[in-house]
């Protein structure tokens, strides 16, 4: 600062009351001008009003002022009124600093007037000295490629690319597959409306082949992406051929697989033990053999039986299957097992009779009291028990099929961890052997298929992904977004967007949302068409780093990366001037600028003037 | 061509809309009926489940909702007519005269601690604290603007006090100030009203209303928090003594074909959890036990957190229904449930209900206005369940957040994002077929 004369303006806010009721403001902005380089210090009742802002532009050009303190409220929702008067003023707005002494100061200290004011003092004298060393920073701006690549053709991913498309910018689709529709294309029904899976989303495969803005890639995967938000270049693999190219931004929605029950409760060992999925497909294929009990049991393999995570979605698809067992269970039968209908001699349809009242004295609930339910004759009604541990309906629409399920007699018995239900063959017999919680004793039932609610888990290429993009997992695995309540679709690093089951899990209507939501996140940059680089940024001094790569692994927004010659380099359009590089680098290689050593060694040693000699 | 979009709610997912389309240089017009956007995330005390203030990180979200350049913020107002359709919506919105100019005021509160008017109960703090006829809802309100209540103002009501006027260095106060009608064209509508809390008075079993020591689980949350009536102690309404034992009932009018809310709200596990781990943060000897029907931990993180409060913080879980049929002389309450058929109970010295989270009582009349379609419990329809959630019967009108159904926090922001991409395309399509 040798060759500038500094010259700083102090202006000090009552806030009405706020402050002024609790803190000497005259006196603190009298021993403002007291300090060594203060041109101008003087206080106001309210320093954002109108008369407020003009004494401040007034004062820089009547006092020459090159740099501005501010004393008032919170910088959150003050700072760019007060920035944007010295840039009025013809003073580059980084030649300015806040101090807080409301929030920080006088609301804290309400009953401790002298105290409040001298710490006043004391904050605005670290300001001053901070203020003293700044310097003009320049914001630059950084043009973004109008083009978005999503990874994944699922449902999510299919309509994240529409919308883009939508508004008008291009999208490039990347499929692993040889089609495009994901996990969806498995299943037999939708849960909300009955439909039949495939039947809802070819329309939505049609529109993403027909739209012109995209290009969908088959048997395709991202192999290599350089550069950070609005640049960057991408290397696909189509085909097994390369292909090239260059994008503003990127969503992922890789989507989500099942989980595979091994050595649980008799899952290949028996031949009627098959997993939610596989039921599925016995359905939708009409291939399922002839029964007349089925067991589903929730909670295989999640809620801390190996996965510590709920999936959310298992419950109502259990539900779902049941009820279609219970109201469509002949329309599902393999060919061969259709044949002449059974009919059922008179007696047996007294016994259905008996048990139907049975049943319904149960309640509810469908608990059984007494012995075991007499075996059905041949009939068609079937038996359906859902092992529980909690039932989640949760909504509106889940909540009303499960009481529908349960006017259907679907059974819904509850278990708990420490009592798992058993999966046994007793002859030729598929059994559950069970512990009942209200009888406090130990049941068996006859069934003659058991399947087994399996919770979705990441995809096993999640973390090559994550690594190409520089975007963090969870411990379950799943994709990190920024923020779980308030940022659920983006993540930390600007540029790069998740939806859909490759997050968590999540039913069908669920991602779509959650698509819809990162094609508006990922359409802001694009539709800008340049990111606003952040002026405060970490910068490296290639002289003293040494490569060792410890910056580059704390920074959270993948904003740092090694040079050919094997130094790290601040990706500044990428950089949000965190300052975890800089605190971390075992070199001192790394300066924060705006907050640089020499700056916040001034402020503490400002406060510490006086305390400490 | 239209380039501008209203929303209608001020509270997080009408936030996140309108932050999404102003990102995107559309123009937004945020209408919220309140003097103060920020909606429920802005009463509840901490977010499930990372254990965050809720206000701390919704308040930066609002600041930048009211400083950006392409918001038009229209606090303390309705909307009352919409006329055209997709691509150019013709809005008539009312401005509620407020009596304070919002250019002038500071917010520096001087007022709101002259008022002569006192006793008014205060809606932002569940009805547990009162407020004056004239009033900021909350400490961190955006705007940060006082407003006159017209019902309750001396001066308005019997032309005399003006204590206020009297008061104002900034000269913000105006008692002539009236209603006013704005009319704007819009190229798109996303509805984001959220929900009501019902009273569980109706259903007697709770208590509610009955014992003191009986609250709903919004009330609880202005208890625990800091900046709340009673500065964030959880005391009694009977005594003022800090529960020793706290009951947390789930499924209070919800799950209940009778009462015609037969859905489940999908937040009330997790909020009644978070609840009874804050309990133990105020108060670590607090015992806290919650009846519930099925733990419905069921999205990202919740069912770890429900482990946290049962290993780390000690909650208990009762898979049980609970009604609270009566209370002793100190108005302890006793809290009758079943445990393996066999029914008990015990006295507990709180009780929180975790009540329905409903449409909001004008969510018909605002249906009337957009034209869209309610469901058989109020909520908007939307036009295809599985496909089109955010959308409605009428093209051009979009929803997210609880209007549309149950939701939590991150589902309403994710909706609020969805809603805005649906309304850009919508804008987009009608510049294309102009």
């Amino acid at each position: 600062m040798s060759d500038e004369n500094v010259r700083i303006g102090v202006f000090v806010c009552h806030c009405g009351t706020n402050i002024g009721g609790f803190v000497d403001v005259p006196a603190v902005a009298k021993y403002a001008a007291s300090l060594p380089d203060v041109a101008f210090a003087s206080d106001s009742l309210y320093t954002c009003a109108e008369n407020g802002l003009a004494s401040i532009r007034d004062a820089i050009k009547d006092h020459g002022l090159n740099r501005v303190v501010v004393a008032s409220c919170t910088p959150r929702t003050h700072a760019p009124l007060f920035q944007a008067v010295c840039e009025e003023a013809g003073l580059n707005k980084y030649l300015f600093t806040f101090v807080n002494i409301r929030e920080q100061c006088s609301w804290v200290h309400m009953k401790e007037k002298e105290k409040a004011t001298e710490k006043a003092k004391d904050l605005i004298r670290m300001g001053v000295a901070r203020v003293r060393l700044l310097q003009a920073q320049e914001e630059s701006r950084i043009a973004v490629e109008p083009k978005a690549l999503v990874i994944g053709g699922g449902i999510s991913g299919m309509t994240t690319a529409l919308s883009l498309a939508d508004h008008g910018f291009p999208v490039i689709l990347v499929e692993k597959d040889g089609e495009l529709g994901g996990f969806v294309r498995n299943l037999n029904n939708l849960y909300l409306d009955g439909k039949d899976a495939v039947e809802t989303i070819n329309p939505v495969i049609g529109r993403v082949r027909a739209n012109r803005n995209i290009t969908a890639f088959l048997n395709s995967r991202v192999v290599k992406v350089d550069g950070f938000i609005g640049n960057y270049d991408i290397t696909l693999s189509v085909d097994g051929r390369e292909k090239k190219d260059k994008v503003g931004v990127i969503v992922v929605a890789t989507g989500a697989m099942e989980y595979v029950p091994y050595s649980l409760y008799g899952y290949e060992q028996f031949e009627h033990v098959v997993s939610l999925t596989e039921f599925e497909i016995l359905c939708k294929n009409k291939a399922l053999p002839k029964i007349h009990s089925i067991a589903f049991i929730q909670c295989v393999g999640s809620r801390g039986q190996d996965k510590s995570y709920c999936s959310r979605i298992c419950c109502n698809v259990a539900i779902k299957n049941a009820l279609n067992c219970a109201e469509n269970y002949k329309n599902m039968l393999g060919r061969e097992e259709t044949g002449a209908e059974v009919k059922a001699p008179v007696e047996m349809k007294a016994w259905e009779e008996i048990s139907e009242r049975r049943r319904r004295r149960r309640g509810r609930r469908g608990e059984e009291e007494g012995g075991e339910a007499p075996q059905a004759a041949p009939t068609e009604a079937l038996e359906i028990t859902i092992f529980n541990r909690d039932v989640m309906a949760y909504g509106v629409d889940h909540e009303l099929n499960y009481n529908k399920a349960r006017e259907e007699h679907v059974r819904f018995v509850r278990y708990t961890p420490e009592n798992l239900p058993k999966v046994n063959m007793e002859g030729d017999k598929l059994v559950v052997d069970y512990w009942h919680d209200t009888l406090k004793m130990q049941r068996k039932m006859n069934v003659d298929m058991v399947v087994l609610s399996t919770p979705l888990i990441s995809q096993p290429d999640a973390k090559d992904l994550s690594k190409l993009l520089k975007v963090p997992l969870g411990q379950d695995g799943f994709f990190l977004e920024a923020h779980v309540k308030l940022r659920p679709v983006d993540f930390a690093t600007d540029g790069v967007y998740v939806c859909g089951t490759a997050k968590a899990p999540a039913d069908i209507t669920e991602c779509v949302d959650q698509a819809l939501a990162a094609a508006s996140r990922a359409a802001i940059p694009l539709a800008r068409g340049y990111v606003q680089a952040e002026a405060l940024t970490a910068k490296v001094n290639p002289d003293i780093c040494t490569g060792c790569g410890t910056c580059e692994a704390v920074c959270p927004y993948g904003a740092i990366r090694k040079t050919e010659k094997g130094v790290a380099e601040v990706i500044v359009a990428a950089c949000k001037g965190c300052g975890c590089c800089g605190a971390t680098c075992p070199e001192g290689a790394i300066d924060q600028s705006h907050y640089t050593d020499v700056q916040l060694l001034a402020e503490a040693k400002a406060a510490l003037e006086g305390v400490v000699h | 061509m239209e380039r501008s979009v209203l929303v209608i709610g001020g509270g997080v997912a009408g936030i996140q809309a309108s932050l999404d389309l102003a990102d995107k240089g559309v123009i937004v017009h945020l209408v919220e009926s309140s003097p103060s956007i920020g909606g429920r995330m802005a009463q509840l005390d901490k977010t499930f489940p990372t254990n965050d203030c809720s206000i701390c990180i919704l308040a930066p979200k609002m600041a930048d909702c009211y400083g950006h350049p392409n918001i038009n913020v229209l606090t303390y107002s309705e909307l009352i007519g919409l006329e055209g359709r997709k691509g150019r919506f013709q809005a008539r919105v009312l401005r509620k005269a407020r009596y304070v100019d919002e250019s002038k005021c500071t917010g520096c509160g001087e007022c709101l601690q002259k008022c002569p008017t006192k006793g008014i109960p205060n809606d932002f703090e569940a009805g547990l604290a009162t407020r004056r006829a004239i009033y900021m809802p909350f400490l961190q309100a955006v705007p940060r603007v006082a407003t006159i209540d017209r019902e309750h103002c001396k001066f308005l009501t019997e032309g005399k006090c003006g204590v206020c006027k009297k008061v104002c260095k900034r000269e913000a106060i105006d008692y002539e100030m009236k209603d006013a009608i704005l009319e704007i064209e819009v190229g798109a509508v996303i509805c984001a009203t959220g929900y009501d809390v019902w009273n569980p008075k109706v259903a007697g079993e709770y208590g509610y209303e009955r014992f003191p020591n009986v609250y709903t689980a919004m009330e609880y949350e202005r208890l625990t928090n800091a900046a709340g009536p009673t500065g964030g102690h959880v005391v009694r309404r009977s005594d003022s003594q800090e529960p020793r034992n706290i009951a947390f009932i789930q499924c209070v009018g919800s799950r209940n074909v009778q009462l015609n809310h037969p859905y489940c709200c999908e937040v009330c596990c997790m909020h009644s959890t978070k609840e009874a781990m804050l309990a133990k943060e105020h108060k670590e000897d607090i015992k806290t036990t919650i009846f519930y029907k099925d733990l419905r931990a069921c999205s990202k993180g919740f069912f770890e957190y429900v482990g946290r409060a049962k290993r780390d913080y000690g909650v208990e879980f009762v898979n049980s229904d609970a009604t609270v049929q009566e209370e002793t002389e100190n108005h302890n309450l006793i809290v009758s449930y079943d445990v393996a058929g066999k029914s008990e109970r015990r006295e507990f010295d709180m009780v929180v209900l975790a009540t329905t989270l409903i449409p909001r009582d004008s969510m018909p009349r605002l249906a009337k206005v957009l034209g869209v379609e309610l469901t058989e419990f109020g909520f908007i329809r939307s036009k295809d369940r599985i496909l089109a959630r955010v959308e409605t019967s009428v093209p051009g009108v979009y929803i997210a957040g609880y209007c549309a159904g149950p939701a939590d926090i991150p589902e309403s922001v994710a909706q609020g994002s969805a809603a805005a991409a649906k309304a850009v395309e919508a804008l987009v399509e009608a510049r294309v077929s102009a």
